[in-house]
């Protein structure tokens, strides 16, 4: 992007139009006159095409997210606001978000994935939140190329180098390979915060008269455009020519700016805080003001910055790093700058807020009682609501692709529909290969490169299911998961959707926390072609049927759209994050077995469907075959059921079964616990179903015998099947199979099918502990 | 009660971890500001983990100029208790207050992640309530940790017993140095952990105060903590109370 030429927004002699260069369509800029009484001059021109791109206006997602629930117990902030914020008891509360950095990654991936944790990381301390740990789910293509191999370890390394260095354990998230993500990795980062909930702040600009105050690095030219360059168009390739599109992180200067922000906070300093993100300065004013009902009056030139000779329009939408934006009272200004002094950070009054609604922005300076100087120049002048809540809304066209084949309603049918390469299938085998596949093997190579431990919080981190922070100075804990299932959404967006929450609460579920709320980061593809836009619409439907079914609040969350590349969109890809709280941790209860001897029971039964599933992947099911199906209300019982067992102390670990089916499930609680099984698995259908199969809403838990009786009853009452499916002991793992679909049809075809599944653990957790350091290249070892 | 300073550098990410460990481990910990030349009355100081000044250039290598490191220097000449935990381990060796060097991790990519060490000897001021020697299970999160320094210098330190932490095999037996996963950086002889001549100075790469408390897995650091703790308060008791001008007995 060039700086505005001279010739307004007509566009100067012949060339491209400047608003279509900067990406505002022509019927924007006529909105943009309607808003303005006027034609926009060019300074103004730039600061809408920032505020109204994708990233920042939300204008192709906005009419769909407000289908979404936000309300639910607790809530003390929902969406609107930097983050979701639920209240946990004590006095405290807890802050959340998940936000997207994908095409900055695919630029620059340790820097992309840098700045991502980085912006996170604001949205949360903004609140007047510590935070205390980082989720990051990472989604990229094939993994033996040698360009996703460079993004893997750059996005790695940005978000073990600046999570690391701020002191924000990472502690779970995800790493998925998928060749449709081949152009265009996917990097969302989930932050946790934790506050006292009287010092929730807001970001809003009250109180005309108030000083606003920039603090933090100084404003510089990186990271120009980001928004509407990088993150709201359709990405071609690795394009250099974008690079300083893509803002540069500091992780040392996110650290003090922590310190500083939440001493400012607990010190009662500020009126309001809002973080410089997307659209930088532009954002950050118009959308303070615009909450409160406030204009701003903005003196450029008090903007401290990392070069001279930066235009207007560079200053006012620059996306440098680690800088924040206070309102506060006019006494206060001393104190505020002791304390940036104090650590280290430039700190500026760069305006004041206005009674009149409007964001004007000066060059020459304000008087001190908060007029434009004599001589001063004003650059622009518009309505914060025009650039904020009253941004343009596109209605885009909805319409799904000719060959969809809708998922089974719930309650359907539930016959076998699955093409079964089982015929000499060696369940062993499959197993194996499945634990060492890219997706299902052991994270920990990636995981070992975060901190994930620092602030001496993590009870459980990443790699073994949801994270647990213990909470300090009370008996609670915190439990967090993200989750997407885009494969089944590719069939299907509703019920790719709907699995997500459902698993992702599962996930919470079964450590004996209760689900809290829902975050979102909404991954889809250009929403001007139809069919992406039917796969976000019906995405949406499936992420609000879930949370309403299961009684959750959207607290919050981030679109991405244009996700695209040459080879074409990426897989409906709505990331989940699930925030839980567990009363008492004691009572916390994990994946592993624990005592030889106990039960183990398979709550939950396999209904069909292998689509879409880690076994498909790797015996080439067609999508056609169907995913399974999803029942929220069986889902919402299991749940309940899991979780009051926990409860009343009957269960000795509780493992969901997803990616990979039972066989995978099992074989992690025993690698985990070094402890084997014999397990008895009855076959409806067919054995691939059964061991494999990833149908949604079981769970396998054990726990004493002499609890045997008080579990059946318990799931009797809760009206979800249980079975005792055998019992923990030895070195092995062994799943026979029963039941007609194991023995008659398998055997009359002349499979090998109903062969037992019997291995030792040691070679399970061989495989699975190499299986990505082999497929990524990497070392082993140090 | 014993009152253990923790220094706050800019970029220090484990002092607040680090004031609650000594908190558990009996202390009264103190938290003192990087600007601050006085060490306001400690009977011991500990220098945490994290980035100090961000460290950019080279872990430690600018926090070992602050105002208060020229205090601890004095209090450590003094014969004051001083105990560097990761990126405080680093600032002790970049001021040259125990020996050797921190490089970077030989697979050159950060580690985050439990590993076993023992204590070489149990007869030290951080180390004696530490129990028997046996393996000790606590996280490093680090990219400079491989202990460094010349053959001399190594088989000196060994010889005077100045070598206070290894990394272990889970059997005990002492880590190997490259391509060995229970070394987790490549120090050299698998070192984790040294103390100056004096035995008063001792740094160690992974963290104890993370592995304080049965919630978070392991207690075994504890130890090292409430062995600091002791020795401080018996050498109080004992009326040697080290301050930057000198011991006052």
């Amino acid at each position: 992007m060039t700086a505005p030429a001279g010739g307004g927004a007509g566009g100067a002699g012949g060339a491209l139009p400047l608003h279509r260069a900067l990406g505002v369509t022509d019927d924007e800029l006529l909105a943009i006159g309607d808003r303005l009484g006027r034609a926009p001059n060019d300074l103004e021109l730039a600061i809408f095409s920032v505020m109204w791109s994708e990233h920042c206006s939300y204008k192709s997602s906005r009419p769909l997210l407000k289908t979404l629930p936000t309300e639910g117990e607790g809530v003390v902030a929902g969406p609107g606001e930097n983050a979701g914020v639920i209240d946990i008891g004590d006095g405290l509360a807890v802050a959340f978000k998940i936000e997207s950095h994908n095409h900055p990654s695919a630029v620059e991936p340790y820097q992309g994935a840098a700045t991502g944790v980085g912006g996170i990381l604001r949205d949360i301390f903004t609140m007047g939140a510590r935070p205390i740990a980082v989720l990051d789910a990472l989604r990229f293509g094939d993994p033996t190329d040698a360009r996703t191999r460079h993004l893997v370890d750059g996005v790695v390394r940005g978000v073990g180098g600046y999570g690391n260095c701020v002191g924000v354990p990472t502690v779970g998230g995800e790493l998925i390979f998928d060749p449709s993500y081949q152009g265009n990795p996917l990097v969302n980062v989930m932050a946790i915060g934790l506050l006292e909930t009287r010092e929730l702040t807001l970001a809003s600009a009250p109180g005309p008269g108030n000083l606003v105050v920039l603090f933090g690095s100084a404003t510089g030219r990186d990271g120009i455009g980001g928004a509407s360059v990088l993150a709201s168009a359709t990405f071609t390739h690795d394009d250099p020519s974008k690079r300083p599109s893509v803002q540069v992180g500091d992780p040392f200067a996110e650290k003090l700016l922590i310190e500083a922000s939440l001493e400012l906070i607990t010190r009662g300093l500020v009126e309001g805080l809002q973080d410089l993100g997307a659209g930088g300065i532009s954002c950050a004013t118009s959308e303070t003001a615009d909450r409160a009902g406030t204009g701003m009056l903005v003196d450029l030139d008090a903007v401290p910055r990392r070069e001279p000779g930066m235009e207007p329009f560079e200053v006012m939408i620059s996306e440098s790093q680690e800088r924040m934006l206070a309102v506060i009272l006019p006494e206060r200004r001393a104190a505020v700058e002791e304390v940036c002094a104090r650590w280290g950070l430039p700190c500026a009054v760069i305006g004041r807020v206005t009674a009149d609604g409007d964001i004007v922005i000066v060059a020459g300076g304000l008087t001190d009682d908060g007029h434009p100087a004599p001589g001063a120049r004003e650059l622009a002048r518009m309505p914060a609501r025009a650039l904020t809540s009253d941004a343009i809304v596109h209605e885009r066209v909805a319409s799904p692709p000719a060959r969809t084949r809708k998922a089974p309603a719930p309650g359907a049918p539930e016959a076998a529909s699955d093409g079964l390469p089982e015929r000499g299938m060696d369940p062993g085998a499959v197993l194996l290969a499945l634990l060492g596949s890219a997706n299902l093997a052991s994270r920990q190579p990636v995981f070992e490169q975060y901190d994930s431990t620092v602030q001496t919080n993590t009870v459980a981190g990443p790699g073994r299911g949801a994270a647990v922070m213990r909470v300090k100075g009370t008996r609670k804990a915190l439990v967090a998961t993200t989750d997407c299932n885009a494969p089944v959404g590719g069939i299907d967006p509703w019920l790719g959707a709907a699995l997500s929450v459902a698993e992702a609460t599962r996930n919470i579920s079964i450590t004996g926390a209760r689900p809290l709320g829902v975050t979102n980061c909404l991954n889809f593809g250009d929403p001007t072609r139809p069919e992406a836009f039917w796969q976000l619409t019906e995405a949406v439907r499936g992420l609000g049927d879930a949370c309403r079914a299961l009684g959750l609040p959207v607290t919050g969350g981030n679109v991405s759209l244009y996700n695209e590349s040459p080879a074409g969109a990426i897989l409906p890809t709505p990331e989940i994050g699930v925030v839980g709280l567990l009363d008492d941790i004691d009572r916390l209860t994990g994946p592993a077995f624990r005592t030889e001897g106990d039960l183990v029971f398979l709550l939950g039964a396999a209904t069909p469907g292998l689509a879409a599933s880690e076994y498909a992947r790797l015996a080439g099911i067609a999508p056609e075959d169907g995913p399974p199906v999803l029942d929220l209300v069986r889902e919402m019982a299991l749940q309940r059921l899991v979780r009051a067992a926990i409860g009343r102390g009957l269960v000795a670990s509780a493992q969901d079964v997803s990616a990979g089916g039972f066989a995978v499930a099992a074989a992690e609680c025993a690698m985990w616990s070094g402890l084997g099984a014999r397990l008895r698995l009855r076959v409806a259908s067919s054995p691939a179903v059964d061991l494999f199969g990833e149908s949604p809403s079981r769970i396998i838990i054990s726990g004493r015998p002499q609890d045997a009786d008080d579990l059946v009853r318990l799931a009797a009452g809760h009206g979800v099947p249980i079975e005792q499916v055998g019992t923990v002991g030895g070195s092995r793992l062994v799943i026979e199979l029963a039941g007609s679909g194991a023995t008659g049809a398998a055997e009359e075809r002349g499979s090998r099918v109903a062969d037992a599944l019997d291995l030792p653990i040691e070679e399970l957790d061989r495989v699975w502990r190499t299986g990505l350091s082999r497929i990524l290249g990497w070392d082993a070892g140090s | 009660m014993t009152r253990i300073g923790v220094v706050v550098f800019p970029g220090s990410n484990c002092d607040t971890d680090t004031l609650h460990g000594l908190e558990v481990a009996g202390a009264e910990p103190v938290a003192l500001w990087h600007e601050q030349a006085s060490l306001d009355g400690v009977q011991a100081v500990v220098l945490p983990g994290g980035f100090a000044y961000g460290d950019y250039l080279r872990a430690g290598v600018i926090a070992r100029f602050s105002p208060i490191m020229r205090s601890v220097s004095a209090f450590a000449a003094a014969g004051g208790l001083v105990l560097g935990i990761c990126n405080g381990f680093q600032v002790l060796a970049e001021a040259g207050l125990v020996p050797g060097a921190l490089l970077r991790n030989r697979g050159l990519r950060f580690l985050g992640r439990d590993v076993l060490i023992t204590a070489e000897r149990n007869d030290t001021a951080f180390t004696w309530l530490a129990g028997e020697r046996r393996p000790l299970r606590m996280p490093v999160a680090h990219g400079e940790g491989c202990y460094f320094a010349d053959d001399e210098t190594l088989d000196q330190l060994e010889r005077d017993g100045q070598v206070l932490f290894r990394y272990v095999h889970a059997d005990g037996t002492r880590a190997g140095e490259a391509g060995d996963p229970a070394n987790p950086n490549g120090s050299l002889r698998a070192i984790a952990g040294v103390m100056n001549a004096a035995g008063n100075v001792a740094g160690l790469m992974p963290h104890p105060e993370r592995a304080a408390e049965a919630v978070l897995g392991s207690e075994d650091g504890l130890g090292i903590l409430r062995s600091l703790v002791e020795a401080t308060r018996r050498r109080a008791a004992e009326g040697i109370v080290p301050t930057v001008a000198g011991v006052v007995r």
